[in-house]
Parts: C-alpha cells; structure tokens; sequence
C-alpha cells in the first residue's frame, strides 16, 4: 500500500550539501583506494543505451564486461550489462558461461510516456528474452501533478510483470526539482515493490549527484529500520571518474554500512567510467599514469 | 600615513586559472644575498597530472584553430609583454640577472614571441611535400603536432629560454605542461598572467613550480603526454627522461645549450621538432 508520505523528513540542501562535503575529504590509503576501485568495478551496469546501438555493439561491450584489462590481474568482471530490450537476447547469448547479469530498460524508457499496457508489454517482452534485471522509469508527469497512486500502482503492476527478474525503479532526479520529492518518489518506489531505486535514465541532465543519492540512501535506511529489508542503490549518469566512484562508496558506507557494500545492493550505471577505474589500477600497480589511448573503448 | 606594499601571491597556472598546488606545499626563491623573493608553489604529481588532463582536453581544438588565428594569439602575447617589459627587467634583475642582461633577454623574448607568430601560417608549407612516387597515387606528406607536450624549461634565462621552447611547440599546435626554472621561477609565472591576458585559450599554456626530482620522472613516464623537452645538461637526468619516455615512444627532445639569445633558437626546425609527419598515399586513375 502506498505510505503516508506527508511524515516524511524535509530536506534542507544546505545541510545535505555540506554533510556531502565531508564524505567528499575522507582520505584514502593507497591499498583502501585499490580494493574501493576494484569494489567500484565490480558494482558496474555497462550500459548503452544509444539509437545508433547494433547487435555488434551489443558483442563488443559484453567482452569488455567479461574482459575488462586482461593485462591486470584479479580484477573482477562488472555486474551487469545494460540495454535496450532488442538486445537482451543477443547480450544474453555473448554472456553466456559468465555471471554477469543482463539488465534491461523498459517502460517506454527513457520518458516513460506511453499507456500501462504497452509498458507491461515492453517489460514482458524483455523478461521473456531472458533479462535478469529490468530498469523501469516512473511517470514523472504523474508524480509532479500529484497522482502518487497513479506511479504506486504502475510500479506494481511493472513488479509483477517482472516475475523472477530484479526491478530497478528509475525516479528521473534530473526532473523531480527537489530533495523532497525525491525522497517521496524513493518511498512510493520502495513500498511498491523496488529491488533497487536508481536515480537517472542518464538522458537528462542533471543525472546522479551525491546529494539525491544520499536522500535516497536514507529512504532505504528508514525502510530498513522498519522493515529489516534491504533495498539496492543505483546512481546512473555523470559519474565518470574513479575519484567520485570512491566518494559514492564512502558514502554508501558511512550511510548504510558494509551489508550494501557489494553488487546485489549498489550499482553504478554508466560506461566511461570503467576505463578511468582500469587506469587507476594501472596506475597503481605500475605508478605510470595511462592515457585512453591504451585501453580497448567498449 | 605609511602603507604596507601587497606581495604577489605566486600560484600555478592550470587550465587558464592560477590555482595553489593540491599538496599544499611550498619552497622558497632567494635573491643573490639570501634574501627572501617569495614562497613558490611546490607542485605535486597530481598537479602534474590534473593539468596533462586539460592540456589534452583542449589540444585538439586548439590544433583546429585557424593559422592565421594562431600567430595572431601569439602575436598578443608579444603586445602584452612588451606593455609589462619593466615589470619582467626588475623581476630577472631581483632573480640575480645584470640589469644589461636582463634587458636583453625581455626585448628577445618578446622578437622570439613575435618570430613564430610569423611562423603560424607558413612552416606546414615548408614542411609538407608532394613525393615522387611510381605507382598510380598522389602521395603527399604534412606534419601534425604531437599533442600534448611536457617540458622542463632551463634553469638560467628562465623567461628567455622558457619562450624559446614553448613558442615552436604551441604554434605548431601542441599543448604544454612546462615545469618552470627551479631557481628563477617567478618570471614564469607572471608570463603566465601575460598569457592569460592574450586570448591563449586556458590549458593550451599550462605552468608549474616545483622540483624536477620530484616530476621529471612523471613528466617522462606519463602515457598520455606525447613529447617531452628537457633543457639542461643533466646526463643521469637525460638517460633516465629517455628511459621512462619508451613506454609509449615519446618523443624527447634534449636541450643543452646555455644561451638562449643565440640566433639558433630562431628556427622553423624548432616548430618542426614537435611534429608528426603524416604520409598519405591516395589513388589516382592509371
């Protein structure tokens, strides 16, 4: 059922900025730092989501996946990949041996602007092509105008379509205008049956930033509190650098603690990222900086 | 009423801002009697590497601004600094130069500025080639710069000597990362205000203060600098740069020359030096 969402904490973003702050100046040993980027590696959805994708595309970023740096050693595979429903099938096929989960969006993703019908289809048809994790999009317009029931029921109706595969509730924080709505769009994801809570489609700007991914991390630390059930994070879009993978996770981990610490409960959504991280580990392993050039682009 | 002079607080120059160095860190410039001249930055690695970052983010476009459009920039450059020649004379003076000496090298590095503005349009002329070739191709060869370049300016004649290796190197269209005169400073930095001041699109210029026992090795190894410069006579320090430079086959350069007013330091050959030929064959009908 859908929560009262008129008890729920208001944000003050001056606070939630300067409390960002400070997880923003932890300082990192060189060996955390390591074991963070590889942590950070293994909590990555590879994703394209791009009109001009093909099935080649598709092959390419699912050996990056599996074959991140074959230079470096004991470093892991990313968690998942992401993509358009079209390519689920062929994603699912380059995968196969691995453990590296397929994720899909549906919903009329990225705005979500299509009947309930055609988005159950949307996501049916992703699951039936064998996804293992389906990101939906919520309504924003509905949610602007009001209708929480209208996004509560929707995300339901999406859950049970999903059947066995995750769903990740994208809540578009780019469009939300406030802290306090995203916390009120975190709790309608949660209480209608989101394995994650993602913050963007990464087509708007602005994507993931610390402050709307610390609100939601406090959403799912209260539903937990509440609850005792653990809720997934994913911020997706604009985090394209090792350093600001590390705030998030300190982050995370001053948050919510070490049980979240791992794939199942966090994701990063995004794609450039992963090369930065591989330099990183060069880096550190070889104490050279590296340039783009050495490393394969997908 | 006495008033206190305001001393310059002498920063980097990154990315076309002066930022203070991310560790912190300073050193300190003495005139010839010991006296203090001021606190430098003493730049880190990570200086070093933010500004690789932006120096290679702006490289390309600014390789793509028009020839004409280069030397014109350059051309500012020299308009500016010789509005500010009075202020570099008593700064190289206070550094421990003669005043005649001083003089002299403001006034040639200003003619050196205003030398490979000259050079903008003209040196891929002198450099390309139609070549003769006997299959059915047209076959022509043009140079490109290197990219991003890292240099470390000479110790003596630091302002001189300074314009002498970056002016070739950006006309060309290269970026740099210069790691000023350790001893003699602060002239670099305050040709960084002139550069600022001279439609030099930020990042293009980039100025260091520090130790080249600390950077050299960074400056050498790093994978996405392209060329490396280094004016001295250091042999340890030349076979190490050249060492470090193989991991991704930069291209060094080695300076050794003590005079930088010389007439040799004029030279389309310097422009040449951070060049890239480029060869294309292109097929034409039998």
């Amino acid at each position: 059922m859908i929560p009262n969402l008129n008890n729920l904490p208001v944000y003050d973003t001056t606070g939630v900025n300067e409390r960002i702050a400070r997880f923003c100046t932890r300082s990192i040993k060189a060996s955390s730092k390591v074991e963070g980027l590889k942590l950070a590696l293994s909590m990555i959805d590879l994703t394209t989501l791009e009109g001009k994708d093909t099935t080649r595309k598709v092959q390419q970023l699912c050996y990056k996946a599996m074959h991140p740096h074959d230079t470096l050693k004991n470093i892991p595979t990313v968690a998942a990949i992401c993509v358009y429903p079209a390519f689920v099938k062929e994603a699912k096929k380059a995968l196969h041996g691995s453990d590296i989960h397929v994720a899909s969006v549906a919903t009329a993703f990225p705005s979500g602007q299509s009947s309930l019908e055609v988005k159950l289809l949307d996501t049916k048809f992703a699951v039936d092509q064998g996804a293992d994790e389906i990101d939906m999009v919520i309504s924003r317009g509905e949610f602007l105008a009001g209708n929480y029931q209208y996004v509560f029921d929707e995300i339901a109706a999406v859950k049970e379509a999903c059947g066995k595969a995750h769903l990740k509730v994208i809540l578009e924080t780019g469009e939300l205008d406030t802290l306090d709505n995203v916390r009120k769009a975190s709790e309608i994801a949660i209480y209608a049956g989101a394995d994650f809570i993602k913050t963007s489609t990464g087509k708007i700007q602005p994507a993931a930033t610390l402050p709307v991914t610390y609100v939601m991390l406090h959403a799912i630390k209260d539903y937990y509190l509440k609850t005792g059930k653990m809720i997934g994070m994913k911020p997706a879009g604009g985090i394209s650098t090792s350093k600001i993978a590390l705030q998030y996770l300190v982050m995370l981990n001053e948050v919510l603690g070490e049980k979240w610490m791992n794939k199942n409960y966090f994701r990063f959504g995004a794609s450039s990222i992963t090369n930065d991280i591989l330099m990183q580990l060069v880096k550190s392993e070889t104490g050279i900086y590296q340039s783009i050039n050495y490393f394969s682009k997908d | 009423m006495s008033r206190l002079n305001i001393q310059k607080t002498y920063k980097l120059y990154i990315g076309g801002k002066f930022p203070r160095t991310e560790s912190g860190r300073y050193f300190t410039i003495n005139d010839n009697k010991g006296n203090l001249i001021a606190n430098m930055c003493l730049a880190s690695r990570k200086d070093f590497r933010n500004s690789v970052v932006i120096a290679r983010n702006v490289q390309s476009s600014w390789a793509n601004t028009t020839a004409l459009n280069k030397g014109q920039i350059l051309y500012r450059v020299a308009e500016m600094l010789e509005g500010r020649k009075e202020q570099f004379i008593a700064e190289l003076i206070a550094q421990g130069e003669t005043p005649a000496n001083a003089k002299t090298e403001v006034l040639d590095a200003i003619d050196r500025l205003v030398y490979y503005a000259g050079w903008s349009d003209k040196y891929q002329q002198f450099f390309s080639a139609v070549n003769p070739v006997s299959s059915s191709h047209f076959n022509f060869s043009s140079v490109e710069p290197v990219g991003v370049v890292a240099v470390i300016a000479p110790e003596n004649q630091s302002l001189l000597g300074l314009i002498s290796v970056i002016a070739p190197a950006i006309v060309g269209g290269n970026t740099v990362v210069v790691l000023a005169s350790e001893t003699k400073p602060l002239t670099a930095i305050s040709f960084a205000e002139v550069l600022n001041s001279s439609d030099v699109p930020g990042g293009v210029v980039n100025i260091l203060t520090g130790k080249k026992a600390e950077l050299a090795g960074q400056m050498a190894s790093h994978m996405d600098v392209n060329s490396i410069i280094y004016c001295g006579t250091d042999e340890k320090l030349i076979k190490s740069i050249s060492e470090l430079a193989s991991h991704n086959v930069k291209r060094t350069i080695f300076y050794k020359k003590h005079d930088w007013t010389n007439e040799s330091c004029e030279s389309p050959y310097l422009i040449e030096k951070t060049q890239e030929v480029k060869t294309t064959w292109h097929p034409t009908e039998i």
